[in-house]
């Protein structure tokens, strides 16, 4: 049967076979997480390159327009073109900058959200590395993100970028704590932060998290969609208020960088969304005997958040800046809070004397 | 250092370097492959299409801003989330007791959230 | 004058916590100022001191260069004072070189033009709201708008060859009769549009985001607005009645039926509906004209040299789409206007743009702004 997990025994033990016939099989530990590595860079890459063509093709269904038609089939290549367009166009770098912070922090707002793919199962077994602590690590390392677009603002020596920076920063770590908190509730149910437990965790139970945490799952879409800078809380890179926001001053290659930043922090939220509430690899009830290849329902649940999300953008106006942080830290943390010890209390109502 | 902890934290290391790497070639490739023509207005900050002595400049005045203080709430409300993790974990094991000594946490927790409500921390100005 | 205007920012600039006042341009070359007016705006934190409105980033002089034009020239120039709605500008200025001189234009000319300055009011409108809705970071509705505003547009084009300044209400009538398919063609976009309205509403106005920035944002009281000169779509929100359509009926308006639109809270979300209900009201205008078009004369007989009576002057009003546009002309005895004066409601509108914002945030001068619906030209002529 096809599944994610045989797909990568079979490449493997061809891998582990071409070693042994070059000789190098003592090296293998060493090869095979460099393969995967730049495995997930490439699905990254073409995944995103993928997303932006959907995000504009989406919003162009919205808009009643017709979107990018022109490179490639259906528009498909409009990204790569872009891309290429990005990379050999002048890159104007304001005298006024910071040199080294200007450069560094496109690279850093790029390596927070991709090193958080890392850990993401795509299917069982189909995992760059399935972290003990999988769910701290991705939260941890996406916080790393502030710190890109803070050293954006202040590098740039720009009004506005300096503006969006400081807003950004707000922000983004006034919805961490929600999204934090949201976690909590399936940690205590799974009793487990690697996010491949937590998928076999609803396998055994038969039922997804969306079910019963349906709160938590509604409070981490939103303070996913905060953390990643989208719209409706796109304020620190409003243009209609700030330019470009932290990217003001950036060009070329280093605008772009901010960009897959984004789209990857999109993807990382929905990946760990989907993982956490809606089981994963798993099939869909009832329809497990179709024997669709897990990382196919992956994928699909995947669009799915992440089309929510693009809909969410070309659909709501953007929030002031003083409602964005009412928002954040007078509903969603006290809610959040109050799950964490409902969800307590129902669960010893239901399991509690088995614990004991 | 143990063994596994090595084979754990090597793949990161290596997508860590890929992602360092990657972003970074591009920048160094596209500023040799780009076009240089360098005008001092056009490397100048931009300002809505403004210049002059009185508005361009630099832009780091004292600038008031409330992003202190949020980042101190952060700070008390993400160490908080940091106890919250090993008693999540540990939950189910702990029953009942372990809950009641959460519950006064988060009391103690809440107060403090309410506190900073009333004192209008939360107020963005 | 600009430089008078930084230097009083910069010793202006002293707070009581140790910070600077930070000032932050926002235009000319701003992607939300609609153009190029240019705000000085004067920060402390995220919130508004002041704003200081630059003007003339696009003064073409317009009234100065009308004196050494002759009157039907000079029509030409009036498209170019406000490019969203220059049926309306055309229309003020024929009407007052008109009354000056005594000219009646015959009744089909009349009711073309009140179909045309509806229609045309109708694409302002569209305009402005998705524009509106894009300032407060709603990017879709500016579609929407648009897409409609095509078909009106497309309208415009069939009539007299033009999509954006028109030239096509002149002295004494129009410029050339409608089609005869026009008036169907007219009706079904009407058909089509008048449920387009609720899709428009159904995307805006209860969205809870939208409700949360604009309701209570840049409140008018009715007296400071009167004080203040504001007037149209902007007053009528505050509950004033100020309609030039119904206090001094000009062309037919007295003869067809619609309610003047107001709302009394006088914040952005007032505004936002008197100019949702207006769109309705100038479809039953429409409406109403095209029953009563009958075929005639479309222009009145003339002199062939248009000349004013030697100091003879007029001051004449309309309702523009954003507002009362007024023209003063001074006649001297010459084929030329001896002055002109364009009254613009996007002036006047603007003068309690520092008064709305101040204390209020960065954002909320974007909402403001735009809900008093501002066309920089307009401002600067």
């Amino acid at each position: 049967m096809l599944t994610g997990e045989n797909i990568v025994q079979l490449v493997s033990g061809l891998l582990h076979w071409a070693y042994a016939q070059a000789g190098i099989s003592s090296l293998a530990g060493v090869i095979d997480p460099i393969i995967s590595a730049v495995v997930m860079f490439g699905f990254i890459a073409v995944f995103v390159m993928f997303l932006v063509w959907m995000e504009r093709k989406v919003s162009a269904h919205m808009q009643s327009r017709i979107g990018p038609n022109r490179v490639g089939p259906l528009g498909l290549l409009q990204t790569v073109a872009d891309a290429i367009k990005l990379t050999i166009k002048e890159d104007v770098k304001p005298v006024n900058r910071d040199k080294v912070p200007y450069f560094i922090a496109p690279i850093v707002a790029f390596v927070a959200t991709f090193m958080g793919m890392v850990v993401i199962p795509f299917d069982k077994g189909v995992v760059v590395q399935d972290l003990n602590v999988g769910i701290l690590y991705i939260i941890a390392i996406t916080g790393f993100t502030v710190i890109a677009i803070l050293t954006a603002g202040w590098s740039s020596n720009n009004k506005y970028a300096l503006l969006g920076g400081f807003r950004s920063a707000a922000q983004i770590i006034s919805y961490e704590v929600s999204l934090v908190l949201s976690v909590v509730p399936i940690i205590m149910i799974t009793g487990t932060l690697s996010l491949s437990g937590i998928v076999e965790y609803q396998k055994q139970a038969g039922y997804w998290f969306i079910l019963p945490q349906i709160v938590a799952f509604l409070i981490f879409i939103t303070s996913a969609t905060a953390e990643a800078n989208r719209a409706p809380f796109d304020i620190p890179e409003a243009e209609s208020e700030l330019i470009g926001g932290f990217h003001t001053e950036y060009s070329g290659v280093k605008f772009a960088m901010f960009f897959l930043g984004e789209y990857i922090a999109v993807v990382v939220s929905s990946a760990v969304a989907v993982t956490l509430f809606l089981g994963g690899w798993l099939p869909l009830p009832y329809l497990d005997f179709l024997h669709i290849p897990g990382f196919v329902w992956f994928l699909a649940k995947l669009l799915l958040v992440i089309y929510l999300i693009m809909a969410f953008r070309w659909t709501f106006p953007r929030l002031r800046v003083d409602q964005l942080m009412d928002f954040g830290w007078k509903v969603l943390i006290p809610i959040s809070i109050i799950n964490i010890l409902a969800t307590a209390v129902v669960w010893f109502c239901l399991y509690g004397k088995g614990a004991q | 250092m143990n063994l596994e902890l090595i084979q754990n934290l090597l793949p990161l290391a290596l997508a860590l370097t890929l992602a360092v790497a990657v972003p970074a070639a591009m920048m160094i490739l596209s500023a040799l492959l780009g076009p240089k023509h360098d005008t001092q207005t056009k490397l100048s900050t931009y300002e809505c299409g403004i210049q002059g002595p009185a508005i361009e400049g630099d832009a780091r005045h004292h600038f008031n801003v409330k992003f202190y203080l949020i980042a101190m709430c952060f700070l008390v409300f993400d160490v908080e989330v940091v106890f919250l993790f090993p008693w999540a974990v540990l939950f189910q094991k702990m029953a009942w007791g372990g809950f009641f000594s959460m519950v006064a946490f988060l009391g103690v927790l809440a107060f403090g959230w309410y506190y900073l409500l009333k004192r209008g921390a939360f107020e963005w100005e | 004058m600009t430089d008078l205007l930084l230097s009083q920012v910069k010793l202006s600039g002293e707070s009581q916590f140790g910070t600077d006042e930070y000032v932050v341009n926002m235009g000319p070359q701003h992607p939300a100022t609609h153009g190029v007016l240019r705000l000085i705006v004067k920060l402390d934190g995220e919130t508004v001191k002041e704003t200081i409105p630059v003007l003339g980033y696009l003064h073409r002089s317009i009234e100065k260069i009308s004196e050494n034009r002759t009157y039907p020239q000079c029509i030409t120039y009036t498209d170019r004072v406000d490019y969203v709605s220059a049926m309306s500008v055309n229309l003020a200025f024929a009407l007052a070189t008109e009354r000056l001189m005594g000219i009646e234009a015959p009744a089909r000319a009349q009711w073309l033009r009140m179909v045309f300055v509806e229609l045309q009011r109708l694409a302002s409108h569209l305009l402005w709201m998705g524009a509106f809705a894009g300032d407060i970071g709603a990017l879709t509705p500016f579609l929407y708008g648009l897409r409609e505003r095509e078909r009106i547009l497309d309208l415009f084009e069939m009539t007299c060859g033009q999509r954006l300044t028109y030239n096509y209400i002149r002295i004494g009538g129009v410029m050339i009769d409608v089609l005869p398919e026009f008036v169907p063609k007219c009706r079904a976009f009407l058909d089509y549009f008048e449920p387009k309205i609720a899709e428009y509403e159904g995307l805006l106005t209860y969205n809870p985001i939208f409700l949360e920035r604009t309701k209570g944002v840049g409140v008018i009281s009715p007296e400071v607005g009167i004080n203040a000169g504001i007037c149209g779509p902007s007053l009528r929100g505050s509950g004033v009645s100020c309609d030039v359509r119904k206090q001094q009926p000009y062309l037919f308006y007295d003869q067809v039926k619609f309610n003047e639109c107001l709302e009394t809270a006088g914040d952005c979300w007032s505004r936002y509906k008197v100019r949702m209900n207006e769109m309705r009201e100038s479809i039953s205008i429409i409406r109403q004209s095209l029953d009563r078009l009958e075929p005639g004369p479309i222009e009145a007989k003339m002199p062939p040299v248009l000349k004013a009576p030697t100091n003879s002057e007029i001051y004449s009003r309309i309702e523009s789409s954003r507002g009362e546009m007024g023209v003063y002309l001074v006649g001297d005895g010459t084929a030329k206007p001896w002055k002109v004066k364009y009254r613009c409601a996007s002036f006047s509108n603007l003068y309690l743009l520092d008064e709305l914002t101040r204390g209020w945030k960065v954002a909320d001068i974007m909402a403001v702004l735009g809900s008093l619906d501002m066309i920089v030209p307009e401002v600067d002529r």
